[in-house]
């Protein structure tokens, strides 16, 4: 135990440079994706033919790839066709495809859970469409979808390690980096892993927190 | 068109590890899963409480840091896997967290005016478990275990990482000596894609023909 402790004091400084790129990729990748998600959700939910089209393959195949994968295509196969990307770059951009088509799982069966009334309703009242999913339909769906928002957090957070194999210093990097230096594989990753439990128990209780702020008693 | 014909034979072979390892994976996870559950549901404060540990924590830990303290930190303290076995045993034992929670969500869902019933029926309560909760149970754990199944198909790709000669390591080599990466990945990604799809849609079938009427449910999961 002795031993961990000062194993783990000795990689912290190394570890926390790590963590910093991991909660950038996280929180960048949630945002962007969450844009993405809104977006897409929308589209399947009141879009035309074409676009319930394009935003149900982009989900489908997304949902239907693994998530390495669609970081090798980006970040090794694009240069092929003349497209470069940095390391970190290439991580945002293909965590917050990946995240995108999650959310808009998310937010889609959310939207759908309102009732189908209350559209009615809102037209009915003269409302325009838009002015019904904005001011109607999305104030009750995002409190809906919170819960499963904050699971698909917890799930980006734990897949920004998979930025370590194309080369980003985040934190799995950082302690690989550590524990190759003084071969104490065991005590590092332990210590990696605690850091990762600690800032997924944050987010969870700070989620749950948001939760009960907002929620509207009796809906 | 060339490199198309000669790739496709080789990743299909790998694909046989990839798939090798996803039922290796879930089986191990299961039989870990059911525990767990039966601990969360059914065992003392004690029990319950080492359960939802063991849970919480296997959730909470990137699966890459699970192969990795399995692979490279288990030989420090004189436990040595190959590369395929370390895999298997991450992957089980972080899908047995996942599966825990779907065996308990769904031996919760059967109502307790149920088990109450039949109790006063006279049945024992192990009668009850066999005879009403569990056929319930496994029907309810259908949908979410093919999404779990899928979940644990795509981080198979995970095990590249420790060498695993997987349909990604696979694809990885070919593109090593053909420089074709956007051939090889999109297939390795179609490959991947065909299993997922197919496997949700053969069970959906396979969901309805074993519905009862009137107990279905769904929900949207992280796949």
């Amino acid at each position: 135990m002795n031993h961990f402790i000062f194993i783990f004091i000795q990689a912290l400084p190394f570890l926390l440079k790590g963590l910093e790129f991991t909660l950038e990729l996280a929180f960048i990748s949630i945002i962007v994706g969450f844009g993405i998600g809104m977006f897409t959700a929308i589209e399947r939910v009141y879009g035309g033919k074409l676009a319930y089209g394009f935003s149900t393959a982009y989900v489908e195949i997304i949902r239907g790839t693994p998530l390495l994968v669609q970081l090798f295509i980006i970040y090794f196969s694009l240069p092929q066709i003349g497209i470069h990307f940095s390391p970190l770059v290439a991580s945002v951009i293909s965590f917050s495809l990946n995240s995108g088509a999650y959310q808009a799982e998310y937010i889609r069966g959310a939207m759908q859970s309102v009732e189908k009334g209350q559209m009615k309703a809102a037209i009915s009242m003269g409302m325009t469409k838009w002015q019904a999913i904005r001011l109607v339909i999305m104030p009750q769906a995002l409190r809906k979808v919170l819960p499963s928002w904050t699971n698909e957090f917890v799930y980006l957070v734990k897949y920004t390690s998979l930025a370590y194999l194309v080369g980003v210093p985040e934190l799995m990097a950082q302690g690989e980096f550590v524990a190759s230096r003084n071969f104490e594989f065991m005590d590092v990753f332990l210590g990696v892993a605690l850091i990762y439990l600690m800032v997924i128990l944050t987010i969870t209780w700070a989620f749950s927190f948001v939760e009960k702020r907002i929620k509207i008693p009796g809906v | 068109m060339q490199l198309f014909l000669s790739s496709i034979s080789i990743l299909l072979k790998s694909t046989g590890t990839t798939v090798e390892l996803t039922v290796a994976s879930i089986f191990l996870g299961t039989v870990v899963a059911i525990f767990v559950a039966l601990g969360q549901v059914y065992g003392n404060l004690w029990i319950k409480i080492v359960a939802t540990v063991y849970e919480r924590t296997t959730r909470s830990i990137p699966i890459l840091i699970i192969m990795f303290m399995i692979f490279f930190g288990f030989p420090s303290m004189g436990i040595r896997f190959e590369p395929f076995v370390a895999a298997v045993l991450a992957l089980g034992l972080r899908s047995s967290a996942y599966q825990s929670q779907i065996f308990r969500g769904s031996l919760l869902a059967v109502s307790k005016g149920q088990i109450l019933a039949a109790r006063s029926l006279g049945m024992t309560e192990i009668q009850v478990f066999f005879h009403v909760t569990f056929p319930q149970a496994i029907r309810f754990s259908i949908a979410p275990l093919t999404n779990e199944f899928t979940i644990v198909l795509k981080d198979t790709s995970i095990a590249y990482a420790i060498g695993v000669t997987e349909l990604l390591r696979e694809g990885t080599y070919i593109v090593s000596t053909s420089y074709e990466p956007l051939l090889i990945y999109s297939m390795c990604a179609a490959i991947y894609f065909v299993i997922t799809f197919g496997t949700n849609k053969f069970v959906s079938i396979a969901e309805k023909k074993f519905s009862i009427p009137g107990y279905e449910i769904r929900g949207v999961e992280r796949a």
